[in-house]
């Protein structure tokens, strides 16, 4: 028809990950359907792509209710913190289309009377997005296939009249292979086909959603988690096309003198260093120590513990000589301490998202990374363990994210997350056992880039701050605790008597 | 509320409708015609209906929450009751004014 038009035009759906798996957002002038189960979103979804479109590229859009209440469903939006209400005045129209309860069907009838209001409607404010919200109602009402695909070619050949851009939601139950018998034709009607879908993975519910086809257009396959937050949809798309980063020169400490001197310096600046080790091995006094030279840097930093309150946290950093508070208090810093069990491990990876975009830190400590593979399925909380590491190394932020190690295979836990091949630094703190004694010991499995030391080294932590020991060996072992302590005062009184 | 009742409470007052047609679209004819006839045939002397064309009139139509055409309200007696589409099915019809059906089915 049209020359220019030869590729497709798309329309922001103003959700980022949206976008993204649609390589655009939605076909202008087109019919997109989004399909799936009662609760998996498809209201809230078309509501942020409505208001979104209205805010920000100043489309007017009608939202035609057929299940919900249409003052519900703007009320809604309200509390995703959407001026609903001016909207309304101009930019925004809810049409209840509910049908009654009670009405008696007597013979066949079509949607004449309401295409023709949303005609003059539409005309009226210059709406371009018309969203149909549960199609599926009216379509069972119709009551007979033949019937249903009617109307929805009467609908479909509408909007192309029009030029509008359509939004279809339908509930279809137990996922795709339903519809294919009931509504069948749907999926070919539309130009770009979205199915939501939600499950339960260990207790906790996690969203998902897939564009099934998308005419005319590049789009993503992958399924890729969204979560309904605070501020509307949002959409984990993991392979979003981002720029390489600039890689940084610089090195920067991690807070502890004598470990930036096994690493030779310390560790490059927008990188992550992953430091694994059983439970009071330490890792959080090194997030901490980590954290707190950020801060005496004058540079902004975050710190995300995972069930233990950030009270407790620089109380006992406080301890040993790691003063958080006055960061704290100077807004330097900013500690968020999130409940494991609260959320799946998405809903956590959209929260740290925001915190990173609110508080813009340049470092970023997380402790423990491990527990998010508590919740929500291994392979849901690797893939965002994985976004975050690549999240942050986009943003050019140092990150350092510690991991639980239980038993006594000390690659256990790294290999549920499987963040340590994706880690550019390895720490691992291990107890070493040694003549009745149990002592800390640090090591340096891998740091890219950069020479570090082969040692095992004594891990100490005192009122005075974290150290590590000076190594001495005897018989091929390092010697810790007493053991070296006694070597120690054994050299120190030979260099005196050598003196 | 058996049908012999109903029989003997003979509609006093008109029986007035509200009738929402698509011009002249084929089921909004008939809906129309149907309409005519069983009012002519159940209460000839009472009743009263109402056109009003969605085409011509497209708010009213939202304002009054008509989503399908054709769609006929029975707004007297009350309650208010809602029929949609040509009316062809005059059992369901019957049913849904409260009126005595055909003894032969």
């Amino acid at each position: 028809m049209n020359d220019k038009k030869h590729f497709i035009e798309k329309i922001s759906s103003g959700i980022e990950g949206f976008d993204d798996i649609t390589c655009g957002g939605l076909p202008l002038g087109r019919t997109t359907l989004l399909m799936g189960g009662p609760g998996s979103g498809k209201t809230v979804l078309v509501l942020h792509v409505l208001v979104s479109a209205s805010t920000h590229h100043g489309t007017p859009g009608i939202f035609v209710a057929f299940e919900e209440n249409a003052r519900r469903v703007s009320a809604n939006g309200e509390a995703f913190g959407w001026n609903m209400r001016e909207l309304e005045k101009k930019q925004l129209f809810f049409i209840d289309a509910r049908v009654r309860s009670d009405v008696v069907k007597s013979g066949g009838f079509d949607l004449t009377g309401l295409l023709s209001a949303l005609e003059i409607k539409a005309g009226e404010m210059g709406a371009k997005l018309i969203v149909f919200d549960a199609i599926d109602v009216l379509l069972s009402l119709l009551g007979d296939p033949a019937a249903e695909c009617r109307e929805l070619y009467r609908i479909h050949e509408w909007l192309m009249l029009h030029d509008l851009t359509g939004v279809f939601t339908m509930k279809v139950e137990e996922g795709y292979p339903a519809i294919g018998q009931r509504y069948g034709f749907m999926p070919f009607m539309a130009d770009c086909t979205v199915l939501l879908s939600e499950r339960v993975a260990d207790r906790v519910a996690v969203r998902a959603m897939r564009v099934l086809k998308y005419r005319g257009s590049a789009q993503m396959l992958n399924e890729v988690p969204f979560v309904i937050g605070p501020a509307g949809v949002e959409v984990g798309s993991s392979n979003g096309v981002h720029p390489e980063p600039q890689p940084f020169e610089e090195k920067i400490s991690t807070g502890v003198e004598r470990l930036d001197a096994m690493l030779c310096g310390g560790i490059y600046r927008g990188t992550n260093v992953l430091i694994t080790g059983s439970s009071g091995g330490g890792k959080s006094t090194l997030a901490g120590a980590f954290i707190e030279a950020a801060c005496r840097r004058n540079e902004r930093a975050l710190f995300i513990s995972f069930d233990e309150n950030s009270r407790d946290i620089v109380r006992d950093l406080a301890t040993i000589s790691i003063h958080l508070a006055p960061h704290l208090a100077g807004g330097l810093l900013r500690m968020e301490a999130l409940r494991t069990e609260a959320a799946s491990s998405e809903e956590h990876f959209m929260r740290i998202k925001r915190l990173l975009a609110e508080h813009k830190p340049r470092c970023v400590a997380i402790d423990p990374l491990s527990a998010l593979a508590r919740v929500g399925g291994g392979l849901a909380a690797r893939a965002v363990a994985e976004r975050l590491i690549y999240l942050c190394r986009n943003a050019g932020i140092t990150v350092l994210f510690t991991s639980l190690t239980e038993g006594s295979d000390p690659h256990l836990e790294t290999t549920t997350l499987h963040v340590s091949t994706i880690s550019d630094s390895w720490i691992q703190i291990s107890y070493a056992l040694l003549n009745g004694e149990r002592n800390r010991a640090l090591s340096i499995i891998k740091s890219r880039g950069s020479q570090h030391s082969n040692q095992l080294r004594e891990l100490i932590f005192s009122k005075s701050g974290i150290t590590l020991a000076d190594p001495y060996t005897a018989g091929g072992e390092v010697l810790m605790g007493t053991l070296r302590q006694e070597k120690e005062n054994a050299w120190n009184i030979r260099k005196v008597d050598g003196q | 509320m058996n049908d012999a009742n109903h029989e003997g409470d003979h509609p006093k007052g008109a029986y007035v409708f509200r009738l929402y047609l698509a011009g002249g679209a084929p089921n909004s004819v008939r809906a129309s015609a149907n309409l005519y006839a069983i009012c002519r045939k159940h209460f000839p002397e009472s009743h009263r209906i109402e056109v009003i064309d969605v085409l011509k009139d497209p708010m009213r139509a939202l304002a009054e929450a008509i989503l399908v055409t054709p769609t006929v309200v029975k707004l007297s007696p009350l309650p208010e009751q809602q029929i949609i589409g040509d009316l062809s099915e005059e059992e369901e019809v019957l049913r849904a004014l409260g009126l005595p059906q055909k003894e032969t089915a």
